[in-house]
């Protein structure tokens, strides 16, 4: 088990993938000859050959579509959109074409495709470049959505969406790609639409994904730590489909539960996550499901105020505090 | 789990009355089984089930009214049958855990002068008090502060609450905006088994008094609860007594062959000893099943009859009282009924019986034959109808054919609430019980 950057679990799952399997081809802009705005794909044309490391005009749209159109007839299409906040080009083809396609034509054609894009915010760079639009993907039966938080699970993810027989969206962060972390030798894939436990706990339930997955481990770590909370954290690694039953099961345990997302919180994907416990584990529930998250604006470009905007560790705290609080948890 | 709602049947339905049902707690129902019939303000309609599984809980006895969409029943996959004191009741089967929906499960106060009865060789039961789960929580709002409006509560405070027969309106909540969370409910129902109301505790005593004649002994929450509950049965219900001495030469001889009997196949094991209160609990029970309208409450709209016969013990503690149940008394043989109670009295005094342990008594027995009582009155234990008052067994002159010999005796005296039976039916049921204290082999057979 080797400890590798999460950028270099994305890489090296899509070599071993393209080696494995001579359907799977990669498209994207500058992911050639430049290797990629964040160079995952860095050394795959040489190896590869411009006909399975495809660089492509600046028109989502346009390269979506083809890819769509390749999955049909058999191949198996790895696109990288530069950024989530560039997939809104593509939205048309992503939502009402590869996400439909199976269903609407009685299932003549699977579309076995991933779309691999980053997400997140942190990076300054601003409003347009840096959302949290999983969810609108999260929305749309026919798509699966996987957001993986850590090295391991973006190699054993990007390895399954590949395999996969449907759309995925695989979105990646960009706060993510240096973190390191423990990664599996040789084949390994994990399951798509199971949640993790990344540590367990008994006293309240924090459930995240993506980058705030491992801020909401850290806390929990520094919890358990300094002041003896017993916090267990839900990596829910899938929004679609969603692995309800380990969400609820934990919050039977535990009787609270917060929730810590990017995205903003209207609509977000924290409301889904509270809809679900509450129908599943109303009669274990202590205090309200509560959510941190995104300032509900724009993201600014001024470092402070982005910081100021985007949930982080002092935030989650905060609300766990006020939740532990409420059900008197300490005195 | 499915919930079955009361259904809107007709356009100008506003509310049901179930008039039968047709299932049982416990039987698998199929999707469009009809489940019960539901008479409207037009009609008697049948009432299908939406879902199948097992019909796990009946909310609304047959007879009842309910508004259209309130629960009725719940339909699940078995494991929930029996579960929770809210569970309601068997079809028509009005258990005292969960009378009618409309009546909440009354906890039982402590009578009056209530003894130790089963536990003769374990000398004085003491610590820990008693009262019911809903009194000794009240203690947070003995004040007389309790808000009005909606209870809020958190839904896993609900639910412990509901398992434990535990009344929310009288738990102090210490969440935002005075929320009950689960600590404040699980310090209720700590309290009820250790005899020490969480916040509210032991009030601070207001005034010390310094001068030589009078000590201020601050109240326990058991003792004012206690205090409040027996004064709230003597007011409200009409109390009138019946007395009967019983011969109880067969009693004594009864207890003894069986004391012997159950040394004999003891062993070396330490022989299970039976007392005459086992003996005593075991002739009730007998008599209640034979009088069935003796083991009612009286509840102000009606009169529950209880098809279950649980007997409550009185048991005393140093500062207060506490009546463990022994449930389907009827069912039991005496040596069962003498290990349960010396079992619960046992954990009552460890402060560790579960509020079901001491809720849900149909009829109650005190005892202070052990004190050398000869006879005393008890103050009934709501929403009993009734409690026996038992005496000392000593030895007097009797007439037996015609001659003054030495005979064994026993005075019972019956508190009997007016309201729920009249003094021929009473003197009926203690006619009966008395035939059998002084012939216990009846109360066996």
């Amino acid at each position: 088990m080797a400890v590798i950057t999460y950028r270099q679990a994305l890489h090296d799952t899509l070599r071993s993938e393209l080696l494995r399997d001579p359907n799977v081809f990669l498209m994207g802009e500058e992911i050639g000859v430049f290797e990629g705005s964040y160079k995952i794909t860095a050394g795959l044309l040489p190896e590869f050959g411009p006909e399975r490391i495809r660089d492509t005009p600046i028109a989502e749209e346009g390269f979506v579509g083809a890819a769509i159109g390749a999955a049909m007839l058999g191949l198996r299409p790895v696109v990288e959109i530069m950024t989530i906040n560039f997939s809104i080009l593509a939205m048309d083809q992503i939502v009402n074409h590869a996400a439909k396609i199976h269903t609407m034509f009685g299932g003549q054609s699977k579309v076995p495709m991933v779309i691999r894009t980053p997400g997140g915010g942190g990076q300054q760079l601003a409003a347009t470049h840096s959302q949290n639009l999983e969810v609108w993907y999260a929305h749309v039966p026919g798509l699966k959505v996987v957001v993986p938080a850590t090295p391991a699970d973006a190699k054993g993810m990007l390895a399954a969406s590949i395999r996969d027989d449907d759309p995925v969206m695989f979105i990646e962060h960009l706060a993510l790609y240096n973190t390191k972390g423990e990664v599996p030798d040789g084949d390994y894939v994990t399951e798509i639409g199971k949640a993790a436990v990344m540590k367990e706990g008994t006293d309240i339930t924090i459930v995240s994904y993506s980058r705030m997955a491992a801020v909401a481990l850290d806390v929990a770590k520094r919890l358990e730590e300094d002041e003896g909370v017993s916090a267990e954290v839900v990596d829910l690694r899938s929004l679609r489909p969603l692995d309800r039953h380990t969400i609820v099961e934990s919050v039977k345990k535990t009787g609270k539960a917060v929730v810590l997302e990017e995205d903003w919180l209207s609509y977000g994907v924290g409301a889904e996550i509270a809809a679900t416990i509450q129908e599943g584990a109303f009669d274990y529930l202590d205090a309200p499901v509560r959510r941190v998250g995104a300032a509900e604006i724009p993201l600014p470009y001024s470092k402070p105020l982005e910081l100021a905007a985007l949930p982080d560790a002092t935030a989650l705290v905060k609300v766990i505090h006020e939740t532990l609080d409420a059900t008197r948890f300490r005195g | 789990m499915p919930e079955v709602f009361m259904p809107r049947l007709s356009d100008t339905m506003q509310e049901g009355t179930v008039s039968t049902w047709t299932k049982n707690v416990g039987d698998r129902v199929e999707k469009g089984d009809v489940l019960a019939e539901i008479e409207t303000d037009k009609a008697t309609m049948e009432l299908e089930a939406y879902d199948s599984g097992v019909l796990e809980k009946i909310l609304v006895d047959v007879g009842k009214t309910v508004p259209i969409g309130e629960v009725i029943a719940v339909i699940g996959d078995g494991s929930g049958v029996g579960k929770g004191s809210g569970s309601g009741v068997a079809a028509g089967e009005a258990t005292p855990a969960a009378p009618a929906a409309d009546v909440p499960p009354e906890p039982p106060v402590s009578p009056m002068p209530g003894t130790p009865t089963a536990v003769p060789t374990g000398g004085a039961v003491e610590p820990p008090a008693p009262v019911s789960v809903k009194e000794a929580a009240a203690g947070s709002w003995a004040n007389g502060t309790a808000p009005a409006g909606p209870i809020k509560a958190s839904p896993l405070a609900r639910a412990i609450a509901r398992d434990a027969g535990l009344d929310l309106s009288t738990v102090r909540g210490s969440g935002p905006g005075g929320r009950i969370v689960r600590a404040d409910v699980q310090a209720a129902v700590a309290a009820l088994g250790s005899g020490v109301t969480p916040a509210a505790a032991a009030p601070t005593p207001s005034a010390i008094s310094t001068g030589p004649d009078v000590e201020e002994l601050p109240l326990n929450n058991v003792r004012r609860i206690t205090a409040k509950r027996l004064v709230e049965s003597m007011q409200q219900a009409p109390h009138f007594y019946l007395t009967s001495v019983v011969d109880a030469d067969e009693l004594v001889a009864a207890r003894a062959r069986i004391n012997a009997g159950l040394a004999a196949v003891a062993g070396d094991a330490t022989p299970v000893k039976v007392s005459v209160n086992d003996i005593v609990v075991k002739a009730v029970a007998s008599a209640l099943r034979a009088h069935p309208e003796v083991n009612v409450s009286y509840t102000g709209e009606k009169l529950l009859r209880y098809r279950r016969i649980h007997v409550g013990v009185a048991v005393a503690l140093p500062d207060g009282l506490i009546v463990p149940v022994i449930r389907d008394a009827d069912t039991l043989t005496i040596t069962q009924i003498s290990v349960q109670t010396r079992e619960l009295a046992a954990r009552a005094r460890a402060g560790k019986l579960k509020p079901e342990e001491f809720t849900g008594s149909t009829f109650s027995v005190s005892n202070l034959g052990m004190f050398g009582v000869d006879q005393f009155t008890a103050v009934i234990n709501p929403p009993e109808a009734a409690i026996l008052a038992v005496g000392a067994t000593k030895q007097e002159p009797v007439v037996r054919d015609g001659a003054i010999v030495v005979g064994h005796t026993m005075r019972v005296t019956l508190s009997i609430d007016h309201r729920a039976l009249d003094g021929a039916t009473a003197a009926k049921f203690l006619a009966d019980l008395t035939a059998l204290l002084e012939n216990p082999l009846a109360a066996l057979a």
